[in-house]
């Protein structure tokens, strides 16, 4: 899924300035389960931005709603009464949702709440971790299910670099948490798999074309056109 | 010579290395401002004293004079120069142009390394390059040289004349890998390789063991790493903080066992020299790699102890 972080209140809060009314608006799929920005936490934003607006004296009304999706048209549609009442839609959908909503509601101002960080999965409850860079080529099927372009930190195709350390990566989080060796596991899960050869062969460097260095990517499904 | 018709690049240190000498190469690092003087001063002390010195490239990902300015500046003070050139900083594009501008100023010997990763310097903010991995940059450079062709397979007139190093790092895990990764370097085409600092000996001759049962040895030139430690502190250091380094404690404490200061500067020096005799004995190793951290000025004086002077002198 798509994950994202709710931006620090303060920064949240000082893009209603100037404002009388603005519209908290969820979004239910991504940012919902990661519990960011679905319409239990559009709530709370709004309850919070409506609470310090209070408490400053100044009159802001803050109403919210979210839409099943915030990417898809037909889900914007739904809530198109809403943002239209609204001077100022704060957006706590991934970067794709507020885009969207930017475009659909053009030229209506439509703020992000959020940061969206990444693709990612629940490695536990409440803990995502990174797992897909959208690159356009996937390699995994001969590094053993495990994406080295995201998972290692400097994206090496051919194994692990000099920094690899008893399982671990030599580069850690900013609180100090560790990261795993994306190569190490790789080794040892071909190794489990009888394959470990794929990583005897050399690997030719990336076409990064198909990735965001190549510009603003766009599929199209001729068949499923409408006809 | 009549290595002289099979020679790649014709570098003093391919020209040592092919005679079957011991070879020696040092490090010099280029300081964090634009004072050239500084790569000259370094350079001038260690001319004559190592068959070649390596500038490197922006290490521990901290701004510094290029390393092909510093190769250029080194080579004018009289010893050659072995250019680093990391991933981390280059797209492809750039680490081509760059060993073109490198090769047209003289430079013959490149070290491909894939580069200490950003967060550790001074610009954690920026963006990490890595297009390519150290692997296929030294085919890319292989191919170059070999085949006169960018990595596009578009031609090029006058290919770069180069002797293509690497790096590997004999403490990395997953241990039984680190052979197995020289070989793929030795396939993408290179000529030598320098280790990472070597502190845990027994460690390093388990994977040479290994090096040898592959037969790399014969098909790839091995520079042992040193570093010769200036302090107990620096030592401690290295063990906690530098990724991919192995410092066994009994090495800290025999630096520890004497005063601070000159004593553990002798001390280090001490070590490295029969640091520096263990290795040469071992199979396959063709020579040894110093780094001496800032400390360059131990280079002479280790070299000698060594006996490894007078370097071979080498039309």
């Amino acid at each position: 899924m798509i994950t994202a972080e709710r931006k620090p209140f303060d920064e949240i809060y000082a893009m209603t300035e100037g404002h009388d009314k603005v519209l908290v608006a969820g979004c239910d799929t991504c940012v919902a389960i990661c519990l960011t920005g679905g319409e239990k936490e559009a709530e709370i934003l709004a309850s919070e931005i409506s609470i310090k607006a209070k408490e400053e004296g100044r009159e802001l009304t803050v109403e919210h709603t979210a839409a099943i999706r915030q990417c898809e048209w037909e889900y914007l549609d739904m809530i198109a009464d809403e943002v239209d009442q609204a001077p100022l839609v704060l957006s706590m959908g991934c970067g794709i949702g507020i885009q969207s909503m930017a475009e659909k509601f053009a030229p209506k101002q439509v703020m992000p709440a959020v940061n969206t960080n990444m693709l990612g999965m629940p490695q536990e409850h409440a803990v995502w971790l990174e797992r897909c860079a959208a690159c356009g080529e996937c390699v995994i099927g001969e590094t053993a299910g495990i994406c080295p372009v995201v998972r290692c930190s400097k994206s090496l195709m051919n194994g692990p670099c000099g920094g690899s350390h008893a399982g671990l990566c030599e580069v850690v989080g900013p609180e100090g948490e560790e990261t795993e060796c994306a190569w190490a596991l790789i080794w040892e899960r071909l190794k489990a798999q009888g394959r470990e050869e794929l990583m005897f062969a050399n690997r030719p460097p990336k076409n990064w074309s198909k990735s965001s260095s190549g510009g603003p990517r766009k599929m199209v499904r001729e068949e499923a056109k409408p006809t | 010579m009549s290595e002289a018709l099979t020679l790649k690049a014709g570098s003093n240190l391919e020209k040592v290395l092919s005679a079957g000498d011991f070879a020696v190469t040092g490090e010099c690092g280029p300081p964090k401002s634009a004072d050239g003087s500084v790569i000259e001063k370094k350079a001038k002390m260690l001319a004559g004293y190592v068959d070649a010195v390596n500038v490197t490239d922006n290490q521990t990902a901290v701004v510094r004079v290029s390393s092909m300015a510093s190769a250029y500046l080194a080579q004018q003070s009289g010893v050659e120069a072995v250019m680093q050139m990391t991933c981390r900083d280059r797209n492809r594009l750039a680490m081509q142009a760059d060993i073109l501008g490198a090769s047209a100023l003289g430079v013959k010997n490149i070290l491909c390394l894939t580069g200490d990763h950003i967060g550790f310097g001074n610009h954690p903010q920026a963006k990490g390059v890595h297009d390519m991995d150290s692997i296929s940059l030294i085919r890319m450079y292989k191919d170059m040289r070999d085949e006169k062709r960018f990595q596009s397979g578009e031609e090029m007139d006058v290919a770069p004349q180069l002797y293509i190093g690497c790096a590997e790092n004999p403490f990395g895990d997953p241990f039984e890998f680190r052979a197995l990764r020289l070989k793929k370097k030795v396939v993408a085409g290179a000529d030598f390789v320098q280790t990472q600092c070597i502190f845990n000996v027994p460690k390093f001759k388990r994977w040479m063991e290994e090096v040898r049962a592959l037969g790399l040895h014969q098909e790839i030139k091995i520079l042992a790493g040193i570093t010769p430690i200036k302090s107990a502190g620096m030592a401690n250091y290295m063990k906690k903080f530098v990724p991919g380094m192995d410092v066994p404690q009994e090495i800290i404490d025999r630096i520890a066992g004497k005063e601070k200061g000159e004593a553990q500067q002798a001390e280090g020096k001490k070590l490295a020299v029969e640091m520096i005799k263990e290795l040469a004995e071992v199979e396959g190793v063709s020579g040894i790699h110093i780094m001496a951290v800032e400390w360059e000025a131990a280079v002479p004086e280790i070299v000698e102890a060594a006996g490894l002077m007078p370097r071979p002198a080498i039309a």
